[in-house]
Order: C-alpha cells, then sequence, then structure tokens
C-alpha cells in the first residue's frame, strides 16, 4: 500500500511545518530520529511527554505532537522532575540546546543527574547560542568565534558526557547528526532506561557557528563529521574532549544500573511511614 | 543493480527496491539527503520550490534500495520513500 503522506506525520504537529530552523541546521534531523525512536517502541503518544526550554532546539516541543511544555529558559529539566514525579507512568524527555540546558540550567542538570532522576534528556550541542545571536556557550571550543569572542574563544568549554557521567548520570552516549541509526537506537534505550539517560547531539548551526568560522554550511559539517567522528563505545567520557574541528569521539560511553530517584524515594518513605506509604501512581512509577 | 563481484546466490536474493517521495515545497535544499544517499541515487534538481530552493529528485528509477536514509537526515521531513515491489536481481 503506498500512502502518499510522511511517516512522521502522526508524530509532528504539521500545522506547525515547516519549522524555523535554518537550512542545514541540524535540528531537524534529531527530531526525526527521536520520532524514528519512538516509532521503533511503539510508545504510545500520550505516555510521553517532552519539556524543552529557549532556544533554537526550545524550539522542539512545540512541533512533537504529545504532551509538550516550552518552559522558561534553563528550567526545562526542574519542570519535567515536578512532571515526572506528579506523572510517573509517563516518559519524560528533556530535549533543550546546549546553552540552556549547561548555561542558564546547568545546576538543574548536575544535580538531576546527581539524584538519578527519571528523566532522558537529549542536548542539541552545536557549540554557540543560535537564536539570540550566535553567542559564546560554555560548549565553544577554544579558538572558536562567536559574536561575544570575535577574536576567538579562550574559555575552557565542558565537556557534556564527561560532566554528565561524573554526576552520576546511568545512560550517557553521543553521536552526531550524521548519525542518524546510532543515535535513534540510544534515544530508544534511554527512553527504556531508569534513571538518568543523556545523549549529546552535536549537530550543525549553519546560521551562526558555521558562518562565524568560516566553516561553510551545515552540509560542509555533516561532511566533516562523517570525516573526523571516531566511534568508541565504551569509552572514558573524560577522554572524549572537543576541540575547535577536532576529531570527535562518539559512541555510547556509560549504561549502569543504579537506583534511580523515584526507586529511592519509595524505599525511603516506606522505611519512615511504613504501611501508611501509599506511593503516587503505583509502584512502578519509575519508566 | 551492479556488483564488483555477483554474489554465488545472486539469483536467489531478492534485493529491496524502494521509491522515494518528496514533499518539495517542505524542502529547503540542504543536500544531505543528496550527499550521504549510499546509492547515490538522488540529486537536486533544477526547478525552484515556492521558497527558492531546488528539492531533489531521483537520478535513476531502480537505484533506490529502500534504507530509508534520506528519510531520517532530513531536518524538513520532506523526503521518504516506501517500498516497491521487490526486484529479481538479475546475475
Ligand atoms: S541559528 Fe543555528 S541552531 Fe538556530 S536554527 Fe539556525 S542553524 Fe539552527
Ligand atoms: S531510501 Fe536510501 S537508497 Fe533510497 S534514495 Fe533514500 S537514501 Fe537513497
Ligand atoms: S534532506 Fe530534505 S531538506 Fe535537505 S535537500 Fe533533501 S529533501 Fe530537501
Amino acid at each position: 500500500m503506498i500512502t502518499k503522506e510522511h511517516p512522521m506525520t502522526p508524530l509532528l504537529r504539521m500545522d506547525r511545518i515547516p519549522h524555523i530552523w535554518c537550512p542545514t541546521c541540524g535540528i531537524g534531523t534529531a527530531v526525526s530520529c527521536f520520532a524514528a525512536a519512538l516509532k521503533q517502541n511503539e510508545i504510545p503518544l500520550e505516555k510521553v511527554a517532552i519539556v524543552s526550554g529557549i532556544g533554537c532546539t526550545g524550539r522542539v516541543a512545540g512541533y512533537m505532537k504529545v504532551d509538550s511544555f516550552h518552559t522558561t529558559h534553563g528550567r526545562a529539566i526542574p519542570f519535567a522532575t515536578g512532571l515526572k514525579l506528579a506523572r510517573p507512568e509517563m516518559k519524560i524527555v528533556v530535549f533543550s540546546g546546549d546553552g540552556d540546558l549547561f548555561a542558564i540550567g546547568g545546576n538543574h542538570f548536575i544535580h538531576a543527574a546527581r539524584r538519578n532522576m527519571d528523566l532522558t534528556v537529549i542536548c542539541v550541542n552545536n557549540f554557540i547560542y543560535g537564536m539570540t545571536g550566535g553567542q559564546l556557550a560554555p560548549t565553544t571550543p577554544l579558538s572558536a568565534k562567536s559574536t561575544t569572542s570575535p577574536y576567538g574563544n579562550y574559555e575552557h568549554p565542558f565537556n557534556l558526557p564527561h560532566l554528565a557521567a561524573s554526576c552520576g548520570a546511568t545512560y550517557v552516549a553521543r553521536w552526531t547528526a550524521l548519525h542518524i541509526r546510532r543515535l535513534t537506537n540510544s534515544m530508544s534505550e534511554a527512553l527504556n532506561k531508569k534513571g538518568f539517560s543523556f545523549i549529546e547531539v552535536i549537530a550543525p548551526c549553519s546560521t551562526v557557528y558555521a558562518r562565524r568560522n568560516r566553516l561553510g554550511s551545515g552540509l560542509d559539517l555533516m561532511k566533516f563529521y562523517h570525516d573526523n567522528c571516531e566511534i568508541k563505545n565504551g569509552a572514558n567520557p573524560e577522554e572524549a574532549d572537543i576541540g575547535f574541528q577536532s576529531k570527535i569521539i562518539v559512541g555510547k560511553f556509560v549504561d549502569k544500573e543504579k537506583p534511580s530517584f523515584i526507586d529511592n524515594m519509595h524505599v525511603g518513605l516506606k522505611r519512615a511511614l511504613g504501611d501508611k506509604y501509599i506511593p503516587y501512581g503505583g509502584d512502578d512509577g519509575a519508566k | 543493480m551492479k556488483f564488483w563481484r555477483t554474489p554465488l546466490d545472486a539469483d536467489k536474493i531478492k534485493v529491496p527496491h524502494g521509491e522515494t517521495y518528496v514533499i518539495k515545497e517542505r524542502c529547503k535544499g540542504c543536500g544531505f539527503c543528496v550527499e550521504f544517499c549510499p546509492k547515490r541515487a538522488l540529486r537536486l534538481s533544477d526547478e525552484f520550490n515556492i521558497k527558492g530552493y531546488h528539492p531533489p529528485e531521483m537520478i535513476g528509477k531502480d537505484e533506490c534500495v529502500n534504507c530509508g536514509l534520506c528519510e531520517m537526515i532530513c531536518p524538513e521531513f520532506a523526503i521518504y520513500c516506501l517500498e516497491e515491489e521487490e526486484v529479481q536481481v538479475e546475475g
């Protein structure tokens, strides 16, 4: 049977497509992989919610046809935490950018990872603040140019997988917008993982990052990923630093078991309250 | 389909064959699908869409193997492929 309709139509708010992202921006590809992961797992769409912060990637929540929330800058994780505790049977996904999650919302990220909060966090990292005009982000590689580092960045950037792993995340992976199959598989695994899972998606920002740094278009960056990524599953994330146009180590770095926040909450409250404790949303609250 | 060495079971193996569909008005001409199609089955066409981009088109009729890469990599949800009837491989 041939349907003349894009297979992702049921997962997207088609009335809002075409989206605002620039030509050769990689965010749309990350969304497409996420939609594929949802489809692969046959997760009922009413059991998923997406929370985004502000920024180009912050628009993702608005394009997916699931319950979605566009929160204030940096606050996607605390919002998602509240949502998970109130609706423990749902899969809560935070989909946001590097600036939103690691600068404005940096503290929320480290504490959610420390608690092993039952969330999946997908960070599209394009090394810069796109929407606000190309300012330096905490992920901008050394010597890269941005509007606020016109002579080249001299601050050390975050290594996101290392940060996530050292704060306690139980699932950590990094792929680029080019690694569509591996990224989709990681997203599936993360959706089914208990506790705090984190996926970094390196993606081209053509309009500000590529242009400021004279790297061509997003397509040129995709070709760069093709030639310069090294897949190292299980690598120590500490060694996965990213330099300016340097080799990028990608892979699944961490996949371990550890009681999640909700597990621990049940144990702790049961210990304190005994039979009086009735778990909110049932015992299987965590995903 | 061309092989550099004809597989021994070429007469038994069926290669999937796909047909790609482009939603032309949605395409922003990024070229991801054209560049990364493993069969090099696509190229940017000469025509313009309403936004002024060149949407892709199929080069040959039989090249597409329905791998789904173009559908996944397209940031605009503008291209997808569906399985056509399976074609018999000629050795
Ligand atoms: S500014 Fe950069 S990140 Fe934002 S939509 Fe354009 S290319 Fe993408
Ligand atoms: S489905 Fe695969 S082979 Fe066919 S056009 Fe798309 S990328 Fe090329
Ligand atoms: S990947 Fe999508 S937007 Fe880019 S050229 Fe192909 S069809 Fe057009």
